[in-house]
């Protein structure tokens, strides 16, 4: 590949203490690529993310993104450099409605700009009609597509989504997979999760952590097949 | 909440203070009139509290230090400069200063709430402290003596601009206190209904979201926070022209009731911590006058009333009503204790 | 070598009485986050106790080690009952309640005792140090706040109770689910708390005059003492106690007691920029 990586993480790691809960993590990400990350609990796949969203500094390695380190900036530089984050508890502006809260994405841009963006930010993921709604008072599944619309609004090139999917229904599912795969048209997407049969709506590759590291990296069918991550997950065996 | 119009109620106050100005001092006596214009300085310390607190979050329990240092900045340049014209910018950026430099230490630091709360109270009773120590002829900044716990004699009044043989007569007192009231008030609106004052309102409601959606927080508050100052110190400077500095305006008691004027009035609204403080004012010297009631007595009891029953203001609620409140009461008490060290 | 020892026993009398107003708080504070802004009253009542009941004829250490704390105890009882519970995990909302009970109880007192400073003369006399007079009381007070600061750290570290509380101050669920009562571990540490501070206006009735408005000249050094100690409830207090008396009464020695308050002030708020989450956020973290 001649086109330089969006996104390229270089042996990254994390200490607390001495537990290291990501020992060395290499990850990269082509522009407009779409990758699940996945692993059992404390794999690291958390810290991983909050390293790429500015609230964990990594204490060994970089995250360059477009060729600038984010190792260590602070979080409204990292958004401003182009990252849209969506947060494993949505993080909302309950008390305001829903046009105001993706209104908010948009700083920086002038005043009919901002409210087309807006618009168009609510119609990607379908949510035009709670436009007015305040957010608090909307049901859980609606919340989380609200925050992302707050966070595709802006066009960023590297969407992270940290389990995007969790406490939502079937139906909500399968919206919220069609809304993630549009997503994906035009920026690069990084989905933290679980939920196995979101992932397959999702197609695309999938990282696999274990124990602060990567255990492999393929498409879905091929990770299902493999023999290490069955152990790792069924519990047989603990090194990797 | 946040898309209110902002034409219609500055065009409103406009009216209501320029009618005030030039229709009270003609049905008031004098006393009435200098009640007036105290009552009408400590709306200018509630409108403070209203923008950093009601509308950006910042719980600041030291507000009275800014109120106080605005006084004091303005006795002493006044009685330095001999002229009311150039102690006016001192009683602002005197506190705005120290704002900055206290709201830069807390807000880049990412000190929580809490400790943020704490600090801001030590540092007015620090001031206090300081103030109360400066009795004596050795403590005095240029000409003038800070006179310790009695407070500075000599405050000097304010004058006709650039004219310090022309002191204001109290007729005009009220009328330029009133107009700083809608100035600030004016002021306050349009600082709201900017982007930057929508962002002020986001990082109030979530300010991991706001800073994930590029706002800088730390920024973001610390501007908020040197603006209230700013307008607290001109509060203090007009309090100090109707009684005069003392230190007291440090005080706990100070700092508290700005504090119950936004719990009442409301938090997220501008007009109603400027009622309540009215109404609270006017319910102390009343309760003060009958001597039977401790005002103090009656301010923790609203206090306390408030925070129990409606959290979101006592002024807000009375529009609402009050079975919402019980059914609050009881919600509330379940959600904390299952929200308890969640901290 | 008589002025050393003086000074020793002045830093140690300091750090003594700081300790002391600040423990009930820490009790609070440490093993319920409720921010009690109410604890300079608190003591206040519990100074005022003392006073009446040794006026009334009660033996002075009894009314000061016995009589205080119960009334005062009683009091925190009713506080937590009618408000504090209302408002656990609000950290903000309590201390603006409690706020507002502090008002409460200053505009009571004062319509209740008046304005005049009230007192009782310090027991035991003083001895000689060299050409010095130290007061035998204070030392007797160093004595007790040792002594008390031991029990609550044995207390929580080796009773059974004390593992409850500890155990329902940091998980409250999983307590709950292993039968701890937590709305009656709650109840029973603010009392308990209460009654601390009252036990220290007690004490210090014979130092310093008793007044209704005496509360704030404590609240905020205890305050600053208790958070900038962290979450431990003895060995933090304990040590932010030493720390910040020793800024303070070297600050006071030097220049004078104005100074002396101010520099303990901003040692504190020092340390919490460099210690956020306290002294026992990062160094003796986990106990008691």
């Amino acid at each position: 590949m001649s086109e330089p990586m969006l996104l390229r993480c270089t042996d990254v790691g994390v200490r607390f203490g001495g537990v290291k809960a990501l020992d060395g993590v290499n990850f990269q990400l082509r522009k407009g690529e779409l990758r699940c990350l996945i692993g059992p609990n404390g794999a690291g796949k958390t810290t991983f993310f909050k390293c790429l969203t500015g609230t964990q500094r990594p204490t060994s390695g970089r995250v360059e993104f477009r060729g600038h380190d984010l190792a260590g900036k602070q979080r409204h530089a990292i958004a401003r450099a182009g990252v849209g984050i969506k947060t494993q508890v949505p993080n909302l502006f309950d008390g305001l409605s829903a046009r105001e809260n993706v209104w908010l994405g948009l700083r920086g841009l002038e005043k009919p700009e901002r409210a087309r963006a807006t618009d168009r930010a609510l119609e990607r993921v379908g949510i035009t009609g709670l436009a007015t709604r305040v957010v608090g008072e909307l049901a859980h599944g609606q919340r989380q597509l609200v925050e992302l619309a707050m966070v595709i609004a802006r066009g960023p090139e590297l969407v992270l989504l940290d389990e995007p999917a969790a406490g939502m229904t079937r139906e909500e599912v399968e919206r919220l997979a069609r809304v993630v795969l549009e997503i994906a048209r035009e920026h690069a997407v990084v989905v933290v999760e679980h939920d196995m049969q979101f992932i397959r709506m999702l197609g695309g590759h999938v990282t696999v952590m274990h124990q602060g590291r990567v255990l492999a990296e393929d498409t879905l069918e091929q990770i299902l097949r493999n023999q290490t991550v069955r152990d790792v997950y069924l519990g047989r065996s603990n090194e990797a | 909440m946040m898309t209110t119009s902002t034409k219609w109620p500055c065009v409103a106050a406009i009216g209501v203070g320029l009618a005030a100005a030039l229709l009270v001092p003609q049905m008031a006596e004098t006393h009435t009139l200098l009640n007036a214009t105290i009552y009408t300085s400590l709306a200018i310390y509630a409108l403070s509290m209203a923008l950093i607190w009601g509308y950006g979050g910042i719980l600041c329990f030291g507000q009275a230090a800014f109120f106080g240092l605005g006084a004091y900045a303005y006795a002493v340049a006044g009685i330095n400069f001999g002229d009311s014209t150039f102690a006016l910018p001192a009683a602002v950026l005197v506190p705005a200063l120290f704002a900055a430099v206290l709201g830069y230490f807390v807000f880049y630091g990412r000190l929580t709430d809490v400790y943020f709360s704490v600090i801001t109270l030590t540092v007015t009773l620090i001031l206090y402290k300081l103030a109360n120590s400066t009795a004596g002829e050795a403590y005095r900044i240029g000409e003038a003596r800070l006179g310790g716990f009695n407070g500075m004699p000599d405050t000097p009044p304010l004058n006709l601009p650039f004219d310090p043989a022309q002191p204001l007569t109290p007729a005009q007192g009220f009328a330029v206190t009133i107009a700083a009231l809608v100035a600030c008030y004016v002021l306050c609106k349009w600082i709201l209904s900017t982007p930057y004052g929508r962002a002020i309102v986001a990082v109030r409601e979530n300010e991991v979201r706001a800073e994930l959606l590029g706002h800088d927080a730390r920024f973001i508050k610390l501007t908020v926070f040197v603006i209230g100052a700013a307008i607290a110190g001109l509060s203090g400077m007009l309090f100090a022209t109707s009684v005069f500095v003392s230190p007291t305006v440090f005080s706990l008691a100070n700092a508290a009731q700005v504090l119950i004027w936004v719990v009442v009035g409301g938090i997220g609204t501008l007009v109603g911590p400027i009622l309540a403080c009215g109404l609270l004012q006017a319910l102390s010297a009343y309760l003060g006058k009958i001597g039977f009631i401790d005002p103090a007595v009656m301010l923790g009891l609203v206090l306390i009333g408030s925070v129990l029953l409606a959290p979101k203001g006592l002024l807000p609620m009375a529009c609402g009503g009050f079975t919402q409140a019980k059914r609050r009461l009881r919600n509330a008490r379940s959600a904390g204790l299952e929200r308890s060290h969640a901290s | 070598m008589e002025l050393l020892a003086l000074t020793l026993l002045q830093v140690l009398n300091s750090i003594a009485g700081l300790a002391l107003v600040s423990f009930g708080l820490a009790v609070i504070f440490g093993m319920m986050r409720v921010i009690n802004l109410a604890h300079g009253e608190f003591i206040m009542l519990g100074g005022f106790a003392t006073v009446f009941a040794h006026g009334m004829g009660v033996n002075i250490w009894i009314a000061m080690l016995v009589i205080s704390p119960l009334a005062v105890g009683a009091l925190g009882l009713v506080v937590e009952r009618l408000i504090i519970r209302h408002l656990y995990g609000r950290m903000i909302d309590t201390m603006l309640a409690t706020w507002g009970l502090s008002l409460l109880l200053i505009g009571l007192a004062t319509t209740f005792f008046g304005n005049r400073v009230m007192g009782v003369s310090a027991p035991l006399g003083s001895f000689a140090l060299g050409a010095y007079s130290v007061s035998w009381y204070e030392q007797v007070i160093l004595i007790i706040v040792c002594l008390l600061y031991a029990a609550g750290y044995a207390l929580l570290r080796f009773t059974r109770w004390g593992l409850m509380a500890r155990a329902t101050m940091q998980l409250p669920e999983m307590a709950a689910s292993l039968g701890v009562a937590r709305t009656r571990v709650f109840a029973t540490t603010f009392t308990v708390g209460a009654a601390l501070s009252g036990l220290a206006g007690g004490l210090l009735a014979p130092l310093a005059g008793v007044v209704p408005t005496m509360g704030a000249a404590y609240v905020a050094k205890a305050f600053i003492t208790v958070i900038t100690g962290g979450a431990s409830v003895v060995v933090g207090s304990g040590i932010s106690a030493t720390l910040l008396s020793v800024v303070g009464t070297g600050a006071t020695y030097l220049a004078n007691p104005v100074i002396g308050d101010v520099a303990l002030l901003a040692a504190a708020i020092v340390l919490l920029r460099l210690l956020p989450t306290g002294i026992t956020g990062r160094i003796f973290k986990g106990y008691p």
